[in-house]
């Protein structure tokens, strides 16, 4: 007599391509973790599953959109920003979040990420941060600490790399965090505050990268890197911005919190409903 | 009416919604106009950072469901070479305006030359097929940047409005139909069959185009710029990619018929034809005018689409005449693309730009062209430019 076994399904499956799984990352990658805090957090939201879109750009956390069983776009290098903001003014009703690395947004994307929030934009940028970019093979980038090794620093590197909730709320971001892909619970709650919060929301997330960065930074395997989060990180919602800037070293922490949570008047040149209708009616 | 002006009604016409642009001389206007006219019926205009957010956020704006276009001149065009092809692999349709000046580089920001044109055909890397109208009136800024939105929607591609800046910065007459003579046909629809996967690039068999999705109604389409398989995924095979590839291609290739628009004037007894289009164009029939007064029998085959190039019309051309003679502001560009075709010797008229083509440095070309032309294939020469222009 056959035994049938019975799982339950779990609820986000039904927001994941199931036929692409198994997914590209490599073992101890944070991206799957910020993958279900944001299926989560769109459960969570009240906003209806197919009025989310999800825009991503080039390099390992950009493969997210791909695994979403939602209207994505996986566009090219540093241009998710401008492409969500066009999806977002031709059609409001639209619930666009971004989800790409911290090269995408703030080496290559870094001019389309300072002028979104200086518009304020309504649109939830989720920037996975690695600290190189990883898709290539572990180069060092914008948000690579001091000192750090990579495959482009051989020797340490030699750049100051950029404090992003800093930079991002100095330049007009109403809503801005930071968490780690260890820090699970926090960062479902701060992506669903994110998406439903009008205006330009940014939420930082630190994941580990064993194959493209620990490895050559000591920092072990992805549980080893975890540790190392716990370690080391304290939650601060009311930090001094300037100083949560990140490094390698042991003795100063990784601040992490809602760091910003305020209102500014929110970027709508939006396509009204009517006009499109109007023009569909006028079609021959 | 100036002709960037004429443009945006065009633009307006069609039933654009959405403008993403920066400000770059000879377009400004045209962006300055919508500024001031699509919020008044509804659209939205926003000036982005730069060339490189405004082809984005076009394409973004594409995919919410609104016709949308840019607007810019040579360096913006550079900037916006990557992104095209982001256009051209997801099948976005979308209108590019380029109001080309003098090049390369920053060159002669407020005057004209046609030196972007095999910059529209191969400026963004990789196998795709352009789409390229020429305007050489006011009149036809607003009837062609109409119909580039047509040929968007029809062919899913990104359409080019190769203007320059003479005829950007002309003013004339121009007739703006009534509401109900203006035609407008919008990209197919994909329609939601609940129950069944959808597939985003599922081609139609016939015109090898799939129908369009629109976001946030539960298509749940995955839309990437990697090669793709019919589902959207990314694929990585050979034979996904060069299937992909020359699906993109055809769809226009093969098609080009639906596409191609030139204009005769003055061929059915000439013995030499000058090929041009924009402004040249213009001065090019002042030119035929004086090259009939000294006897020479010539004429104009204007190119009023420029890409996909007109084969059929030039080798027909070619079989007609003794002689052709290539008008442009650029070193020879089209004229590579007659030579292609062509069994005739083939003769320029070339000036990088600065000023309209003067009709002398035109008739200097024709009388070679009479003179040499015996029907035996030789190479062209491109004529020597006047001193004083």
């Amino acid at each position: 007599m056959a035994t049938e076994i019975v799982v339950d399904r779990h609820p986000a499956d039904l927001l994941l391509r199931s036929d692409r799984l198994p997914h590209i990352w490599c073992p101890g990658c944070g991206l799957g973790s910020v993958m279900s805090c944001y299926t989560d957090a769109l459960m969570a939201s009240g906003i209806p599953v197919e009025r989310h879109v999800c825009v991503s750009g080039i390099g390992c956390t950009g493969r997210v959109a791909g695994y979403l069983s939602l209207d994505s776009f996986h566009t090219t290098h540093g241009r998710a920003i401008p492409y969500a903001l066009g999806l977002k003014v031709s059609n409001p009703d639209l619930k666009v979040a971004v989800i790409s690395g911290d090269g995408d947004l703030s080496s290559i994307g870094g001019n389309h990420l300072i002028h979104a929030a200086r518009r304020n934009l309504d649109l939830t940028v989720i920037c996975v941060n690695n600290f190189n970019y990883g898709m290539t093979g572990g180069q060092a980038g914008p948000t690579t600490p001091y000192g750090a090794t990579t495959s482009t620093t051989p020797d340490g590197n030699v750049e100051q790399p950029f404090n992003l909730p800093h930079l991002v709320a100095a330049v007009g971001a109403v809503y801005v965090a930071r968490w780690t892909s260890l820090h699970v619970r926090q960062l479902r709650d701060s992506i669903r505050t994110a998406l439903l919060k009008p205006g330009f929301s940014f939420v930082e997330v630190l994941s580990p990268c064993p194959v493209g960065f620990g490895k050559a930074n000591d920092l072990g395997d992805g549980i080893d890197e975890m540790r190392f989060y716990r370690r080391r990180s304290i939650v601060d919602d009311n930090a001094n911005l300037e100083d949560v800037g990140l490094t390698m070293s042991e003795d100063e922490p990784i601040v992490l919190g809602n760091f910003v949570n305020r209102e500014r008047t929110v970027f709508s040149p939006s396509v009204k409903k009517w006009a499109i209708e109007e023009v569909l009616n006028g079609q021959a | 009416m100036n002709g960037d002006t004429a443009c945006a009604e065009g633009a307006l016409a069609a039933g654009c919604l959405y403008f993403g642009g920066y400000p770059i001389t000879p377009s400004t206007e045209i962006a300055e106009r919508l500024a001031h006219r699509l919020p008044a019926v509804g659209g939205a205009y926003v000036q982005m950072e730069d060339e490189l957010g405004s082809i984005v956020s076009v394409i973004g704006a594409a995919w919410g469901g609104v016709r949308a276009m840019t607007a810019t001149s040579g360096p913006g065009f550079s900037l916006m070479a990557e992104s095209i092809g982001l256009a051209a692999m997801t099948e976005t349709p979308c209108v590019i305006v380029n109001v080309m000046r003098g090049g390369p580089s920053t060159g002669l920001p407020t005057l004209v030359a046609q030196a972007d044109v095999m910059q529209a055909r191969w400026g963004t890397h990789g196998d795709i097929q352009a789409i390229a109208l020429a305007p050489a009136s006011c009149q036809e800024m607003f009837d062609l940047t109409l119909r580039a939105f047509n040929l968007a929607d029809r062919f899913r591609n990104p359409v080019f409005v190769l203007a320059d800046e003479a005829i950007g910065h002309l003013t004339e007459r121009v007739v703006i139909p009534a509401e109900s003579e203006i035609k407008r046909v919008p990209r197919r629809a994909a329609v939601l069959t609940p129950g069944e996967p959808f597939e985003p690039f599922r081609a139609d068999e016939t015109t090898l185009i799939p129908p369009m999705p629109l976001p946030g109604v539960g298509f749940g389409a995955h839309i990437t710029s990697l090669t793709h398989d019919e589902r959207g995924y990314p694929a990585t095979d050979a034979v996904t990619h060069d299937r992909l590839v020359r699906r993109l291609s055809d769809k226009i290739a093969l098609f080009s018929d639906e596409i191609t628009q030139v204009e005769a004037v003055g061929l059915d007894d000439a013995d030499v034809a000058v090929v041009t289009y924009g402004s040249t164009a213009r001065t090019a029939k002042r030119a035929v005018t004086l090259a009939r007064q000294a006897g020479i029998r010539a004429g104009i085959l204007r190119l009023i689409s420029i890409w996909p190039f007109p084969d059929a019309e030039i080798a027909a051309l070619s079989a007609r005449m003794k002689s052709i003679v290539v008008a442009e502001l650029n070193l020879g560009q089209v004229r590579l693309e007659v030579e292609r075709v062509a069994r005739v010797p083939v003769f320029g008229a070339h000036h990088a730009g600065g000023a309209l083509m003067p009709p002398e440095i035109i008739l200097e070309s024709i009388k070679e062209a009479a003179r040499h032309g015996d029907g035996n294939r030789s190479r062209s020469t491109p004529s020597r430019p006047l001193a004083a222009v």
